[in-house]
């Protein structure tokens, strides 16, 4: 697409949405929000960058093999959390044990996990989105 | 009879949402179509979980000092996530009606089943 | 009243969407609507105190699921063939599935009672434990990730499996396994 507009708002309003990404994220326990909810707006950042200036930009910018292995970190991370609470002698995704005070464990495992929700579903979104418009583009491979 | 009407009235749009996305999964003869027949009764029982959710007077589950009545947060935790894999199966069966397409070259229930003799 | 107000008026804008797309033939008009079905729902969901909830279904249902569905439409067919008119048959299943439903609904609970059974359980002790055993304000993160943590669990790996769907469905090369394939998909491919 070669509308001016349209790539200067983009350029403008890429960074806003991620920096809301995070946001959303990491505020997720005083208000409404979440790894979920911040995993998909991070995704629609990066599918609109694809939008508008082209699947292969995008890719150029954030390339398929990271995301694949950030998709499976992700949820390496959140399993990872139940296992590190287990060989610390809890029981799995048991948050209590992560630190003295049963109460902090809970906070530490909380944004863990969200973190590990957050990072898969944004891997995902954008690779689903990834998958879709390069059908449409069979060289660009 | 006006008392049931105000109490269940919410159940019965549902309801309606609900069939008007059945309805279209099973007329349809697109296969576009009838994922999007599916994600309106998907949304519609996301409506009905909710609607259970709800006590009158009470407010969003986010605890502050001062009030003591909250809707049920058990349901917004289970529907949260249902729309989030909701989107991820979706997209599965958007996959597949692409690749139905390059197979078929058609996304139409009955050519398909034209071609294959089936049916 | 003004709360059933609104509430009346979305719903009955949802009714009015939802016969919309069950008419219209143009898929991607179709599409749009679905994407105003979702963010009219997401409003519902905030009148109904369900905001986390409201949030996931204004960027997911009205955001991702848009694109995809466009993406697939650029892929495939714009235009619903179709045949004509209403079919009898899923008519009459409807209404005899929905008129079924709604007779099960004069035993449901009615809107808002604070007695009904779905808050007997385990919500009450999740609303007044989670200040004290987790200590954070919003009690859906607590009950998300931590009462719940197990089915969140679940369900990420669920989104994760769905990936491995779509990418080993269109992951591959255009017509790789099938060489008769080849030329239909080069001339489909735009």
């Amino acid at each position: 697409m070669n509308h001016t507009l349209l790539r200067t708002m983009t350029q403008l309003l890429i960074a806003p949405i991620m920096v809301f990404a995070l946001y959303v994220q990491f505020h997720g326990d005083f208000g409404p929000g979440g790894g979920f909810q911040a995993g998909v707006i991070f995704a629609a950042a990066v599918i609109l960058y694809g939008i508008v200036f082209g699947i292969r930009a995008a890719k150029k910018a954030i390339p398929d093999g990271i995301l694949r292995a950030m998709a499976a970190f992700g949820v390496l991370l959140y399993g990872g959390v139940g296992v590190a609470t287990m060989l610390l002698g809890g029981r799995y995704l048991e948050y209590g044990v992560l630190a003295h005070d049963p109460v902090h464990g809970q906070h530490y495992g909380i944004i863990l996990v969200e973190l590990g929700v957050g990072i898969a579903v944004a891997s995902v979104m954008i690779l689903i989105f990834y998958a879709f418009a390069s059908r449409g583009e069979p060289d660009d491979r | 009879m006006i008392d049931e009407i105000i109490g269940l009235y919410n159940y019965w749009v549902v309801i309606f949402l609900m069939m008007t996305g059945f309805y279209v999964v099973i007329a349809s003869t697109n296969l576009v179509k009838k994922i999007i027949g599916l994600n309106i009764f998907q949304t519609s029982v996301f409506i009905l979980y909710i609607t259970m959710g709800k006590v009158a007077d009470g407010t969003a589950p986010i605890l502050e000092e001062g009030i003591t009545s909250y809707s049920n947060p058990l349901p917004h935790v289970l529907i949260l996530t249902a729309i989030v894999v909701g989107v991820a199966t979706t997209a599965v069966g958007l996959a597949l009606v692409v690749r139905i397409k390059e197979a078929y070259d058609t996304i139409e229930e009955d050519e398909i089943h034209d071609q294959d003799d089936s049916l | 009243m003004m709360l059933t107000i609104i509430d009346l008026t979305l719903l009955f804008f949802l009714v009015v969407i939802a016969i919309a797309v069950v008419r219209i033939k143009d898929l991607f008009a179709a599409t749009m609507l679905l994407g105003i079905y979702s963010l009219l729902s997401a409003s519902i969901f905030v009148t109904l105190d369900a905001v986390d909830v409201a949030f996931t279904e204004a960027s997911v249902g009205a955001g991702i699921s848009t694109i995809l569905a466009l993406s697939t439409l650029s892929l495939t067919a714009r235009i619903e063939k179709g045949h004509p008119g209403p079919t009898w048959i899923p008519i009459l299943v409807c209404a005899v599935t929905g008129l079924t439903l709604i007779y099960a609904t004069f035993d449901m609970p009615w809107f808002g009672d604070p007695d009904a059974p779905i808050h007997q359980h385990v919500a009450p002790h999740y609303l007044e434990a989670s200040a004290e055993e987790i200590d954070i304000p919003n009690v859906v993160t607590s009950v998300l990730a931590s009462y719940r943590g197990f089915d969140t669990f679940g369900e990420t790996v669920v989104v994760f499996t769905a990936l491995v769907a779509v990418l080993l469905l269109l992951g591959g090369r255009k017509g790789e396994d099938n060489e008769s394939n080849q030329n239909k998909d080069e001339g489909g491919a735009s």
